[in-house]
């Protein structure tokens, strides 16, 4: 990671020299096609001061030849083509983070297949109650003539996935769960990354904080996270509050020790020393230098933290701690199939939630995953 | 050495000391139904007798240094509605075996499957079986297992012709139980392995032993492998953890007799001590374990030095 910042600086540095240059060439009138060969043919030597050397030498020769009228030297010399997968491997033309790595996400093909998925899924799971047609997710339905409650319904036109063991709409369950499983995900993840960078930077940034930190790592880490989800939920009274409070207790230590390991080594890099001798806040520090670098990891450890909070959500369901039935979610309706799942006819009630969450969640580990090897600056070239 | 395994074997003390306190202060604030077989047919002067009678009715700092006395004397209370008026401990004793012997099986499964996964996926890099290892890790690592032991379960039992519940005299019904608590340290393994052995294979020996003639295999399995597992001891504890998040679903799954099972039952059941007991004893296998995986470690690696004189910085 060391070397594709400073190569970027020396890339930028290098591009700056070129701009120069290239000005000074053009003023001279001669031919401006020469320069931008040769910027191209040193583009592959990005730093390596031969390249600044190289072009350095140009304008002696164009002011030889420019007196000299060979008709052939147009023909000599042609403008080359912008390259962008050239000039991306020099690392100097309007290099911009974010456009690379959005460029670097869209090459995979499967990451972005997950990614249409994942924000199809997000907005169907928002707009669907809005849409005409739906059904309520908790509303009992009934035989509109016999008036008896329409349990186990299989699949059909009138309900999509069909019906549960007392006669709830499957299909509005599972996108009403979809809701409330991603709203604890996305919360979680949430905390975990507010509370786990702010702790990381104190503990990697404040010397004096660095020995007590260790020392509160040390046994909080020992703690096996399943107990405490398991003790939480069982002393709070079951909520989605109590869910997300449960999960965020324990998500943002290995976030906290990761950005301090991080800050560790980068806070006494030459240029964020150079940015404090120039007397830079520390908090533009932390702000502009330190937290950018770790975009990557950041949006990784986002990203997984929801599919993982979605397991334990069903896992707490499933020792029964979990949501009230008033509330549905996906590890309710997980719990609530599992219970017919040996009577082949009514094992649509597992499948369909159990779908959706392994879509849900593997789409998630796959974006994430991708985006932060996107994000990371060394994969750019 | 000896200082490091003292400072490494007080923190898991100290851990231990702070969980058992959390734990039981925060068991004091349940409802007090957990404390009584049949609450509801008492009346106020029988609970608050019964209460008393626990000592649940003195400050917490004094129920807590009972609560020590009685642990180290291994009493950990009675059992009120799993098993009336059974200690607590008679009741682990015969649920722990099972769990062991469930969970040995199972990191020793993982190992068996786990390694070869990792070996082969690095020697094939980017190639067919890397590719199909890839898709088995990321399904196993993102789907939450609650989803795919229930599927293993269903399928399994219908495929494999074997009842859906466990016999411990059954050789046959072990199977998916171990299967199921083992998928996820195969992956987990495979995942690393792969990963350590790959980058072990861009270093500079391996390249000079290639460069000797040495051939593929001789370099993979002399070289590389043996380099690349050292580190990988480091997630023998993490995997015991799964083995016990695992345990809690799968055992109570296949109705296995055993600790996992047991929790979940009596987490239904509101029986508090038998709860408190399990969790402690589950907090005491995890800090226990993160503590050898540790110190294996630093006994293994040679390249760990505790001195702390060189390359510390």
């Amino acid at each position: 990671m060391a070397h594709t910042l400073r190569d970027q600086i020396a890339g930028k540095l290098e591009k700056n020299i070129e701009e120069s240059l290239r000005e000074e060439l053009l003023g001279d009138g001669a031919s401006a096609g020469a320069n931008a060969g040769s910027v191209n043919d040193n583009s592959s030597a990005v730093g390596d001061n031969n390249s600044a050397g190289n072009s350095c030498q140009t304008p002696g020769d164009n002011s030889h030849t420019a007196g000299y009228t060979n008709p052939e030297d147009d023909d000599l010399f042609t403008f080359a083509e912008y390259d962008e997968a050239e000039s991306e491997r020099a690392g100097y033309t309007n290099y911009s983070y974010w456009r690379s790595t959005v460029r670097m996400f869209f090459k995979g093909k499967g990451a972005v297949f997950c990614l249409t998925i994942m924000i199809a899924l997000i907005a169907f799971a928002i707009i669907q109650p809005y849409l005409s047609g739906q059904r309520d997710p908790y509303t009992v339905n009934t035989d509109s003539e016999l008036f008896i409650p329409l349990r186990n319904v299989a699949p059909c036109l009138e309900y999509w996935f069909g019906t549960n063991s007392i006669g709830q709409d499957l299909w509005a369950r599972i996108w009403a769960g979809t809701r409330t499983s991603l709203f604890i995900g996305f919360v979680v993840a949430l905390v975990e990354a507010v509370v786990g960078i702010t702790m990381g930077i104190l503990w990697g940034y404040v010397r004096k904080l660095d020995f007590l930190f260790t020392e509160i790592y040390n046994v909080l880490d020992n703690i096996p996270q399943t107990i405490v989800l398991i003790l939480i939920s069982y002393i709070m009274t079951p909520s989605v509050g109590t869910l997300i409070f449960a999960m965020s207790l324990t998500g943002w230590i290995g976030m906290a020790r990761f950005i301090r390991n991080q800050i560790l080594i980068i806070r006494d890099r030459d240029y964020n020393l150079a940015s404090r001798c120039l007397g830079t806040p520390t908090r533009r520090l932390v702000f502009k230098n330190l937290l950018p670098y770790l975009v990557s990891v950041i949006m990784l450890r986002i990203a997984l933290a929801i599919p993982a909070a979605i397991g334990n959500e069903v896992f707490i369901t499933y020792i029964g701690l979990g949501l009230p039935a008033t509330t549905a979610s996906l590890g309710q309706l997980i719990d609530d199939g599992r219970q017919v799942m040996m009577n082949a006819a009514q094992r649509y009630q597992l499948i369909f939630p159990a779908a959706v969450v392994s879509v849900i969640t593997i789409s998630f580990y796959i974006v994430g995953n991708a985006f932060s090897d996107a994000a990371d600056p060394k994969n750019h070239r | 050495m000896v200082k490091y395994l003292a400072k490494r074997i007080g923190h898991s003390l100290i851990t231990l000391f702070i969980i058992i306190c959390v734990v039981f202060i925060l068991m004091r604030q349940m409802p007090i139904e957990g404390y009584f077989q049949n609450y509801d047919k008492l009346t106020e002067a029988q609970i608050l007798a019964g209460l008393e009678e626990q000592g649940l009715l003195d400050p917490i700092p004094v129920q807590l240094f009972h609560f020590f006395q009685g642990m180290l004397q291994g009493d950990f209370g009675v059992s009120h509605s799993y098993r009336v008026n059974v200690p607590v401990t008679e009741i682990l004793a015969e649920k722990l075996p099972v769990s062991m012997k469930l969970g040995c099986l199972s990191v020793l499964v993982s190992l068996i499957f786990g390694i070869p996964l990792g070996t082969i996926m690095a020697r094939f890099k980017s190639k067919i079986p890397d590719k199909l290892g890839t898709l088995f890790i990321v399904f196993i690592q993102a789907v939450p297992a609650a989803v795919y032991y229930l599927f293993l379960q269903m399928y399994g039992t219908l495929i494999l012709d074997i009842p859906l519940l466990f016999d411990a005299t059954n050789w046959k019904s072990w199977i998916l139980p171990v299967f199921s608590m083992s998928l996820g340290n195969i992956a987990y393994y495979g995942m690393w392995l792969r990963r350590y052995m790959v980058d072990e294979s861009n270093k500079d020996y391996v390249r000079l032993a290639r460069a000797k003639g040495a051939s593929g295999n001789s370099v993979m399995f002399r070289h590389i492998f043996r380099n690349a597992f050292v580190p990988m001891v480091q997630y023998l504890p993490s995997s015991f953890l799964n083995t016990i998040i695992g345990s809690i679903y799968v055992e109570s799954l296949y109705s296995i007799p055993g600790m996992g099972g047991l929790l979940v039952t009596v987490i239904k059941g509101n029986d508090n001590n038998m709860v408190q007991a399990i969790v402690l004893l589950y907090a005491t296998v995890g800090v226990i374990g993160l503590m050898l995986g540790d110190i294996m470690m630093v006994i293994l690696d040679p390249r760990i030095s505790l001195s702390g004189k060189e390359g510390d910085r």
